[in-house]
């Protein structure tokens, strides 16, 4: 594939010309210089994505946020590719948020979520490599008095053979800035790529093995105070009153202050001050409406769900319920998916510094852009007076992109002390009670055999929350969720189901209890897989077919999503019996563009289960980063069978009853099973990693279980039943 | 007024008996290498050592530290991340976002000094750090290759 692309969009013109101006920093109080201005003499801005200084380190700019998938190192391998740089010179920079609105946003998106950091940008990087190579090129041939097409550049070094010149990029740059840059550029076909497509070690990894990385909550800034925050632990209540009084002589205690309506934070000299004072500190919650919710109660709104009248159809294919109803044999079953926290490592944190002309505020986020229009709203403050400055995040997992709560709050409490920076950080209490909680929903599944043990018709009826109901409406459509039928669907490009069933239709009746839903790593398409996954392996028992062979049937028009399928089966060794006691499960789905198959091998003993083996195969496209790859891969088994073992957040009372990792379990060392990652880049199109293979992790191992006990496991955790 | 022993140093601290260390490493001495995670020593992001013993920090009063003890945070484990695990971490690439990390580390290197040579059980056993990324087959494979190095149990 070689493409070559023309460059009229304005963001990509990006010369020095585009780069005057700029922001204006005259204020006088310590905001701190933004780490990166428009380059300078000493460090020339080549293009907005590359800078290169006299030393001939590359400093690439990267747009999305680093939360340890690693797209921080692979964007950079797409930029260098095409630049033609020397790898070992390469470092990395965050462009700000407001510097991408200052400069027409430049950068893209910042948005970093639906495993979209690499497949959505790709393009526009590697043209950002392209221009600048061209660029140094065309600076070197305009010094020595030779056309540019005589001239090469590999290796941080532009040559021009025929007189036996050369010159590195750094002495280059300055002059390069200036040039003109090209109409357009071919792109590498990524069979030719060095940099890209190579198990490269991540960049980010040395400051993380001896505690010099900095993460939100390590910030410190010149007379920064503390804050530590309770919010009402009631969904939908708020505060009703608190006395301050009563902690105002605390040691190191400086004020107490409500923020909006719904929480407290008491601000002191050290976090664990204002802790300790706010655990002392009486506070009169307003419980609001929704005191009588219970899991139970949110259990039966679904159920209702399931037999209603009213639904969404989000795929449709022959007459399921004809042929459902006139069929000589249906299997149902009834499936469901519980409330789940994101737990990231690093708790919710922001640091704020207001003053009436500007507020500054710095976070560990998905999406500086959502960072920063927060903190203006918050800051009742021109978008133009703010700055959001990112940090490197102690996970993500989608708590920290459509979601800047912990930004509003900083920015609230920061307006109270006018002048100061003020260090938010929640409790790990504080981030289990406000969760983006992975939304509940159940699913009831009719599928009709024909005496031949085919499937002819399939109802999957989807009850439960929506996402984009509570925090995107902007993206239904006509009232329904798309997003509630991620890999269910059947056409588009970001997820399709892998089967034809002439008869199918997959509905969903919105019920929306009143707990705040969010975007948990893998989205929606974590129960479908599930709800699909499973039933197909019971359909097949029902059938009397072995899983594989049955799925294969109904799998001929989708290629990808079987071949995914075939590699792990082939890898477990699907046609060979398991070791004595070992059983084995299957499972695949296509979510975020890319196709994902899983196969676990697990025993059950006096009701023990061991996840012994998992193999894992990935169709993204194309791969950028093949240890990256695996990395994410390997990592969604340890946050997909989290959500499968252990993973459930009950409600009681209105509020949530888990508070800490004593009663949120998750999985650890001794349980991770090995596990084995296939790569199988077919090419043509772009797949994101970060999130499908979370999907395939509970149902090959619920499958499993069911080989290995006969037990078939419908609601998760898994810890809430006995598999003896 | 107190005194600790941190990475080798001296430390006076002025500080509420019941804080917890890790807040006393965090706020008064500045180091924030160590991380708060759970606050009821279910993580191990806080993972220091204490006379060599891998210890969370984030529940125990600095009133419980003697002042003759010495306590080991991620930035005194070596001075240029030369210890074997820290080698062995780089290695293999094992972070991925990193904030367990220096908690894992700490564990690890406390466990190869109790037990230069673990099994998998032994592992399995001793390293009971959350991560969430899901480093914990390159942590084990790291844990290996450190205890193949065979220094630990002459450092940090």
């Amino acid at each position: 594939m070689n493409a070559t692309i023309s460059l009229s969009r304005r963001s990509f013109i990006i010369g020095v010309a585009a780069t005057a101006g700029g922001l204006s920093l005259g204020f006088n109080v310590p905001f701190i210089k933004p780490a990166l201005a428009e380059g300078s003499e000493a460090a020339p801005e080549i293009n907005a994505w590359v800078v290169i200084r006299p030393d001939d380190t590359v400093v690439i700019r990267i747009a999305r946020s680093e939360m340890g998938q690693g797209t921080l190192t692979g964007l950079a391998q797409l930029v260098a590719e095409e630049l033609n740089c020397d790898w070992s010179k390469v470092t990395t920079e965050y462009p700000s948020p407001a510097q991408n609105l200052a400069r027409d946003r430049v950068w893209g998106n910042f948005s970093t979520g639906g495993s979209r950091g690499i497949r959505e940008s790709h393009e526009y990087v590697r043209i950002g490599g392209a221009v600048a190579r061209e660029m140094l090129i065309a600076a070197a041939a305009a010094e020595w008095g030779v056309p540019a097409s005589e001239c090469t550049a590999r290796m941080g070094m532009v040559t021009h053979a025929a007189s036996d010149r050369a010159t590195f990029y750094g002495q280059l740059a300055a002059a390069a800035a200036r040039m003109t840059p090209p109409a357009n550029v071919t792109l590498k076909d990524p069979k030719d790529w060095t940099i890209a497509g190579k198990p490269l070690p991540r960049l980010d990894t040395a400051d993380k093995l001896n505690g010099s990385q900095i993460y939100g909550t390590d910030l410190k800034l010149p007379n920064m105070l503390n804050a530590a925050i309770r919010a009402c632990p009631y969904f939908g209540g708020k505060v009703e009153s608190f006395d301050a009084a009563a902690v105002a002589g605390m040691p190191g205690v400086r004020t107490v202050v409500q923020v909006d309506e719904t929480a407290v934070a008491v601000v002191a000299d050290t976090w664990w001050r204002a802790k300790t004072a706010l655990d002392a500190l009486p506070i009169v919650w307003d419980e609001g409406p929704n005191r009588q919710v219970t899991s139970a109660s949110i259990a039966a709104m679904l159920e209702e769900g399931l037999g209603a009248n009213d639904a969404f159809v989000g795929a449709r294919q022959g007459d399921a319920g004809a042929v459902l109803s006139a069929a000589g044999r249906t299997v149902t079953a009834t499936y469901a998916f519980p409330y789940q926290n994101h737990a990231t490592m690093e708790p919710m944190n922001a640091t704020a510094l207001y003053t009436p002309e500007r507020c500054e505020v710095w976070v560990p986020t998905q999406n500086g852009e959502a960072s920063l229009a927060a903190a203006a709203e918050a800051a009742g403050l021109p978008v133009q007076q703010c700055e959001v400055h990112k940090i490197h995040l102690g996970g993500g997992f989608g708590r920290r992109g459509n979601f800047q709560d912990y930004v509003r709050q900083a920015v609230s409490i920061a307006r109270q002390v006018p002048g100061t920076p003020v260090k938010l950080v929640w409790s790990r209490e504080e981030d289990m009670l406000h969760g983006a909680y992975h939304p509940t929903t159940r699913c009831r599944l009719t599928g009709a055999l024909d005496a031949d043990g085919n499937l002819t018709a399939l109802h999957m009826r989807i009850s439960g929350q929506s996402i984009l109901a509570a925090v995107r409406p902007q993206g239904m459509q006509n009232g329904m969720d798309p997003v509630v039928f991620q890999g269910l669907v059947l056409s588009g490009t970001e997820g399709t189901l892998g089967y034809t069933v002439d008869n199918l239709l997959v509905d969903h009746a919105m019920r929306n209890p009143p707990i705040p839903p969010g975007f948990w790593r893998g989205v929606n398409l974590n129960q479908n897989a599930l709800y699909v996954e499973c039933f197909m392996d019971e359909l097949a028992h029902a059938a009397g077919v072995d899983p594989l062979a049955f799925r294969r049937k109904l799998m001929a028009k989708h290629p990808k999503h079987l071949a995914v399928l075939e590699a792990v089966a082939e890898r477990i060794g699907w046609d060979n019996p398991p070791a004595a006691g070992v059983h084995r499960g299957l499972a695949q789905i296509m979510g975020f563009g890319s196709y994902v198959a899983a196969a676990a091998e697990v025993s059950v003993t006096d009701g023990q289960l061991r996840i012994h083996r998992i193999v894992a195969a990935t169709d993204p496209g194309h791969v950028v980063n093949p240890a990256q790859v695996e990395r994410q891969v390997e990592g969604s088994f340890v946050y997909g069978l989290s959500a499968c073992i252990y993973g459930e957040c009950t409600v009681n009372g209105g509020r949530m009853e888990q508070e800490n990792f004593d009663s949120y379990e998750v999985l650890r060392m001794a349980e991770m099973p090995e596990v084995e990652t296939i790569i199988l880049p077919s090419g043509g199109f772009w797949g994101g990693v970060g999130e499908p293979t979370i999907a395939v992790a509970a149902p090959a191992v619920l499958n499993a279980i069911f080989a290995a006990t006969g037990k078939r496991i419908r609601t998760l955790p898994l810890k809430n039943h006995d598999l003896s | 007024m107190a005194t600790l022993i941190i990475n080798g140093t001296p430390r006076d601290i002025e500080v509420d008996p019941d804080t917890p260390l890790l807040w006393v490493i965090r706020e008064q001495i500045g180091l924030t290498g160590t991380k708060y995670g759970c606050g009821v020593a279910a993580c191990g992001a806080c993972t220091i050592h204490i006379d060599g013993v891998a210890t969370r920090s984030c529940a125990l009063p600095v009133s419980a530290v003697e002042p003759d003890q010495q306590i080991t945070t991620i930035e005194g484990l070596s001075p240029d991340s030369s210890h074997p695990v820290q080698q062995a971490w780089l290695a293999l690439d094992v972070p991925q976002c990193g904030y367990c990390q220096a908690g894992m580390i700490m564990a690890a290197a406390g466990l190869l000094m109790q037990n230069p040579n673990p099994a998998d059980e032994d592992i399995n056993a001793e390293i009971t750090n959350i991560c969430r990324c899901g480093t914990y087959n390159r942590v084990r494979a790291a844990i290996k290759l450190a205890a193949k190095a065979g220094e630990a149990t002459q450092r940090g």
